[in-house]
């Protein structure tokens, strides 16, 4: 509250706040009427109404009265303790932002200690621990469900978590950087490169590599054009580069789709696999750390699993 | 003092005093406001729109988001574990209307931006469910269609009223940086840019 750009400012907030409470406070006391003796009539207003409409001048109620002064004392007992007058803090020094802090430090301190335990073990120490399982399993769903699912099994376009295969690598430490910092996965568009044939005949040759149903005099068309466009990422025997993130295409998890439709159109329009980096979103307090760890022990224990 | 009846009776007069009475939270809590620097200083990066996440922003007024989203991280933890450092007035100084909401069926939006790819907004705008099979929110795929932002000269010059600075060769581009976007293009444009000047600790 001490950024003014000018010191007339908090002078100005504190001259019309006081001004209108101790107004109000002679106003009200000028305009109320005494108390009236026992068997006092109250005073008539002049004027009649409606030819013979007339009212007293009756005192206000006591008890109302009393609620009111009661408000303005309300007020300049706030005034005192919180911050309200211009630049002063208040006795109590109360801000919102040490409110959030003691709010931060107490939380810290209850988990803390449950989360040093966790901290001290490795990941996969920590992916076999069951508290810390049931912790990673809320962090994923805050954090990781929208895209991954709340089962973890992914969807087109985005990963299944819980299979053996892994873009950018499954050991702990790669998790964790994936989790923290996010990764970028771009597939160039090779349409326009290869021509609508070559795109399909690649495709074969892609279909091949895995096994799966294909025309093989295709795929020998296809084979040449792959080593040429595709082998730099993928390597020539398909099998993929996890540095580069470029998936394995000769197993059977299909990111978009192993359908040739949809592998001509990844090799057409090409891809882009984004994992946000969560290191912002995991908070700001310092539980981040351990969120992160917690996170990556639950992610890295769901790819252990028997299948 | 001035009597009972005098205010009674005197219109003028009681317009004046009625005034000044319900002025005075005004006076005090709002106008104080222009002059202090956390409120009308940008954050450190903080740029006014782009031309493509204005026309984005207005999708999202049209569309009635802030109905059901704030845009508002408050200074709770239980709101910073979930989407980051809480709000401050500072990253809101290009935010004419702001748009923080008071309403959330859905969750804040302030800290949304980067935290999904542009291809998850898509499909999740297409239809939530898609993505996120308990979600509520109604699907808007109508959005997949030509911006048709014809205004966006007047709009930017409009701001520079205000003090957003944008250049003539801004606005002498905005329409090309506009051209074969759609509706969605620009809501995802926007939506990437909230939040992303949060105080970095």
């Amino acid at each position: 509250m001490s950024d003014f750009t000018h010191g007339f400012w908090p002078i100005y907030i504190s001259v019309i706040t006081l001004v209108s409470i101790v107004g109000t406070w002679i106003f009200l006391k000028t305009h109320t009427t005494r108390r009236l003796a026992p068997g006092e009539k109250p005073e008539l207003i002049e004027h009649t109404w409606d030819e013979d409409l007339q009212d007293f001048n009756n005192p206000l109620p006591r008890w109302w009265l009393g609620l009111f002064y009661g408000t303005l004392v309300f007020a300049l007992a706030y005034l005192v303790l919180w911050p309200g007058l211009g630049n002063f803090q208040g006795l109590l020094k109360w801000t919102q932002l040490g409110e959030y802090e003691a709010e931060v430090k107490a939380a810290e301190a209850k988990f803390q200690p449950v989360y040093a335990r966790f901290m001290q073990q490795d990941i996969a120490t920590v992916a076999a621990n069951d508290e810390a399982r049931a912790i990673g399993h809320n962090l994923f769903l805050t954090y990781c469900s929208q895209c991954h699912g709340s089962d973890a099994a992914g969807a087109r376009g985005y990963p299944n978590l819980t299979d053996h295969d892994w873009l950018y690598g499954g050991d702990p430490d790669t998790i964790k950087a994936t989790i923290a910092d996010g990764r970028s996965g771009v597939m160039p568009a090779l349409g326009d490169a290869l021509g609508a044939d070559g795109t399909k005949a690649v495709a074969h040759y892609v279909l091949s590599l895995s096994g799966r149903q294909h025309d093989a005099a295709l795929a020998a068309v296809g084979k040449p054009k792959f080593e040429e466009n595709c082998a730099a990422c993928h390597m020539p025997d398909g099998t993929g580069m996890q540095a580069m993130g470029a998936p394995n295409l000769t197993d059977k998890v299909w990111l978009y789709g192993g359908s040739e439709a949809a592998i001509i159109e990844s090799i057409a329009k090409g891809r882009n696999g984004v994992m946000p980096g969560m290191a912002q979103t995991l908070g700001t307090t310092s539980n981040k750390d351990a969120k992160l760890h917690l996170l990556a022990a639950y992610v890295y224990g769901l790819s252990q699993r028997k299948q | 003092m001035i009597s009972h009846e005098t205010i009674e009776k005197n219109i003028g007069l009681l317009i004046v005093l009625t005034i000044l009475v319900v002025s005075v939270g005004g006076l005090v809590q709002i106008i104080p406001l222009f002059f202090q620097t956390s409120m009308t200083q940008p954050v450190a990066g903080l740029t006014p729109y782009t031309p493509l996440q204005l026309s984005g922003r207005d999708i999202y007024i049209r569309e009635g988001c802030v109905g059901c989203h704030s845009q508002m991280v408050r200074p709770f933890r239980a709101e910073t574990e979930r989407y980051g450092h809480y709000s401050v007035a500072g990253e809101f100084v290009y935010d004419r209307p702001f748009l923080w909401g008071s309403k959330r069926t859905g969750p804040d939006l302030h800290r949304v931006g980067g935290r999904y790819s542009d291809d998850w907004h898509y499909a999740h705008l297409m239809n939530p469910r898609d993505v996120v099979p308990e979600s509520n929110m109604p699907a808007y795929p109508w959005l997949d269609r030509p911006l048709n932002d014809t205004a966006i000269q007047a709009k930017l010059r409009r701001l520079n009223l205000v003090g957003h600075g944008y250049t003539e060769e801004q606005i002498a581009a905005a329409p090309a940086e506009l051209a074969g976007k759609t509706e969605m293009d620009a809501l995802i444009a926007y939506l990437q840019s909230l939040g992303t000047h949060a105080p970095k600790n």
